[in-house]
């Protein structure tokens, strides 16, 4: 309940962001600009206008997340409406899920007024609605929610700056770190195989999330891979949002 | 009487500078806020006042001490229930209108559905904020904010109000209806405890202070016994003599009309000057005793300091 109101009133304050409508009209323009693409080239035009605006929908989403996933929790201390807010009787953990929840309802609203344009576009190209895209956007919906927590937890520390050059190293780490595990892969054993290993279960996979290329090319998606992205995802956010927690319950608000 | 507020032993520094030096601010306060009265907690700016009272709503964790409200736990929800805090210079969601703004926070407590829209109506009015109740908070003056800082701090019908520097930064007039809301607060049986480094405010509506310098208390108590009724110096203005005659009864000054300021320090002396006017033939205008004022008190806690 308490959650509940500090989440709405979160979302209530994001969506007068402006720096949310710069990011969605960016990423609108990138799904015209997908179409206008398509019209120019050669080849299987609806498998570009998939590929481009799948991408610029988790892109931009992964931008929104992070910007205000930093920018929020530090409004809040900086402009000092943390003092009344915490003098309230709740726990700060739930002031944290609040903001939590908050700007995940926020993606989520975002997310959809993306995936209506795209649809739309979409439709204008192929004469149909492909509903298995659905399921790609289903799971860079859980990759935002990570991202999201991600971005709060190094806003409990530090400044939205820094916070958010971490938060976007994460993201970049997060979907290069595939490579680890093709390297681990192929190494012989010893000591260079145990660290990529170990590298690879710390670093974040954010490819798990990631099943463009079988949407676009039509490919079965075997529902264990499914499960397993699922489950890891939600881990991955539950575990980030405790180390928020942790961090956040000690902190002194000077 | 049973304790509102009961601070133990509290010490907190912090971490500043590029080499995090340690800074104590708060070098052991002990104090004590009894159910139902107005508690002044006075000192100079930067004296601790501000970490205190953050120590004692949770936003900054002690280094040692304890705080107990009701005693209770100072951060168990059952105390916080039973706190209302307005902080130094507040500020809040600019983008809420007052209303909004009230409806949010009580969704903080436990306040029945019913309930809520009543609270909140009778509380815009006790801080005569009901025409400003659709206005952006962003559009308040100072004034209005302090006002509607004080709306939310009252919303849980709180048994205890926290208050930090609540006159700060305000007009006269301002000052007083704030006075009043508190003198009308502990009417109502509640307990209230404001920080201030004015010391007007906190004289006309105080039951007891305690007085902070540089992280320590100095002195609480009663103001009536902090103050002593002991005579500092009478003050006497006379005319018809000449300064010269006075030089050795007191200070005395040439006030405009010819009048002359005596100020006397020892009370045996006051008759000599009593004889001496009546001799020459001069005439008294007033006579008044000074006692010692918590402004005194004060500015010579801080000298000793
Ligand atoms: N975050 C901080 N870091 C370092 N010193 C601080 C910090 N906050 C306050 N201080 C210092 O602590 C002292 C007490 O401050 P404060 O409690 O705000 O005083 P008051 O409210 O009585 O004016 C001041 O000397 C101030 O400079
Ligand atoms: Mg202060």
């Amino acid at each position: 309940m308490k959650i509940k109101a500090i989440a709405l009133n979160t979302f209530r304050e994001a969506i007068r962001d402006r720096v949310l409508y710069l990011l969605l009209f960016f990423a609108l323009a990138s799904l015209l600009f997908s179409r206008l693409l398509a019209l120019l080239t050669v080849g299987d035009r609806v498998k570009i206008v998939t590929d481009v605006g799948l991408a610029a929908i988790s892109l931009f989403g992964a931008l929104m997340a992070i910007l205000m996933g930093t920018g929020l929790v530090f409004k809040e201390i900086d402009k000092k409406t943390i003092y009344t807010l915490l003098s309230k009787p709740i726990h700060r953990h739930q002031f944290l899920l609040g903001k939590y929840f908050g700007l995940v309802l926020t993606l989520f609203v975002m997310l959809f007024l993306m995936t209506v344009i795209f649809f739309v576009i979409y439709f204008l190209h192929a004469l149909k609605i492909e509903w298995s895209m659905l399921i790609a956007l289903f799971y860079i919906f859980l990759e935002l929610c990570l991202i999201t927590a991600v971005a709060l937890f190094f806003s409990c520390f530090s400044t939205p700056i820094l916070s958010s050059i971490f938060s976007l190293a994460f993201y970049l780490i997060g979907h290069l770190s595939w490579g680890l595990e093709t390297l681990f892969k192929k190494m012989s054993p010893g000591i260079g195989k145990v660290t990529a290993r170990i590298l690879y279960t710390f670093l974040p996979d954010l490819e798990n999330f990631n099943f463009k290329t079988e949407i676009v090319h039509h490919l079965p998606i075997p529902p264990q891979i499914l499960f397993f992205s699922t489950i890891y995802g939600i881990s991955y956010t539950v575990f980030v949002l405790f180390l928020a927690v942790l961090v956040f319950r000690k902190r002194d608000f000077i | 009487m049973a304790t509102a507020l009961r601070i133990d032993n509290l010490h907190k520094s912090f971490k500043t500078g590029f080499l995090l030096q340690k800074k104590t601010i708060l070098k052991g306060i002990s104090l004590h806020v009894d159910q139902g009265e107005i508690f002044g907690y006075l000192g100079p700016n930067g004296a601790g006042k501000t970490t205190t009272i953050k120590c004692v709503m949770g936003l900054i964790f002690p280094e040692d001490g304890d705080i107990k409200l009701f005693d209770l736990p100072h951060l168990s929800l059952k105390a916080k229930e039973r706190v209302g805090f307005l902080p130094e210079n507040p500020y809040f969601y600019d983008y809420l209108t007052a209303s909004e703004f009230l409806r949010f926070y009580s969704q903080l407590f436990v306040i029945p559905e019913l309930e809520k829209e009543k609270r909140i109506e009778d509380i815009l009015q006790l801080v005569d904020m009901k025409k400003a109740r659709n206005l952006q908070l962003r559009k308040f003056s100072r004034g209005m904010l302090q006002r509607i800082g004080l709306a939310q701090a009252l919303l849980n019908n709180p048994d205890i109000v926290i208050l930090d520097e609540p006159l700060g930064g305000l007009d006269p007039l301002g000052r007083k209806e704030i006075r009043d809301i508190l003198v009308r607060l502990r009417e109502e049986g509640k307990t209230v405890f404001l920080s201030s480094h004015i010391l007007q405010d906190i004289e006309m509506i105080c039951d007891r202070v305690a007085i902070i310098v540089n992280g320590e208390i100095v002195n609480q108590g009663y103001l009536q016994e902090l103050i002593s009724e002991r005579i500092l110096f009478t003050e006497i203005i006379i005319s018809g003599l000449g300064k010269s005659d006075l030089e050795e009864l007191g200070e005395s000054l040439s006030t405009p009309g010819g009048k002359i300021l005596l100020k006397i320090h020892d009370e045996k002396k006051i008759n000599s000057v009593f004889r001496l006017i009546q001799d020459r033939g001069g005439k008294i205008h007033s006579l008044t005793p000074r006692t010692e004022t918590l402004e005194d008190l004060f500015v010579g806690m801080v000298k000793k300091k």
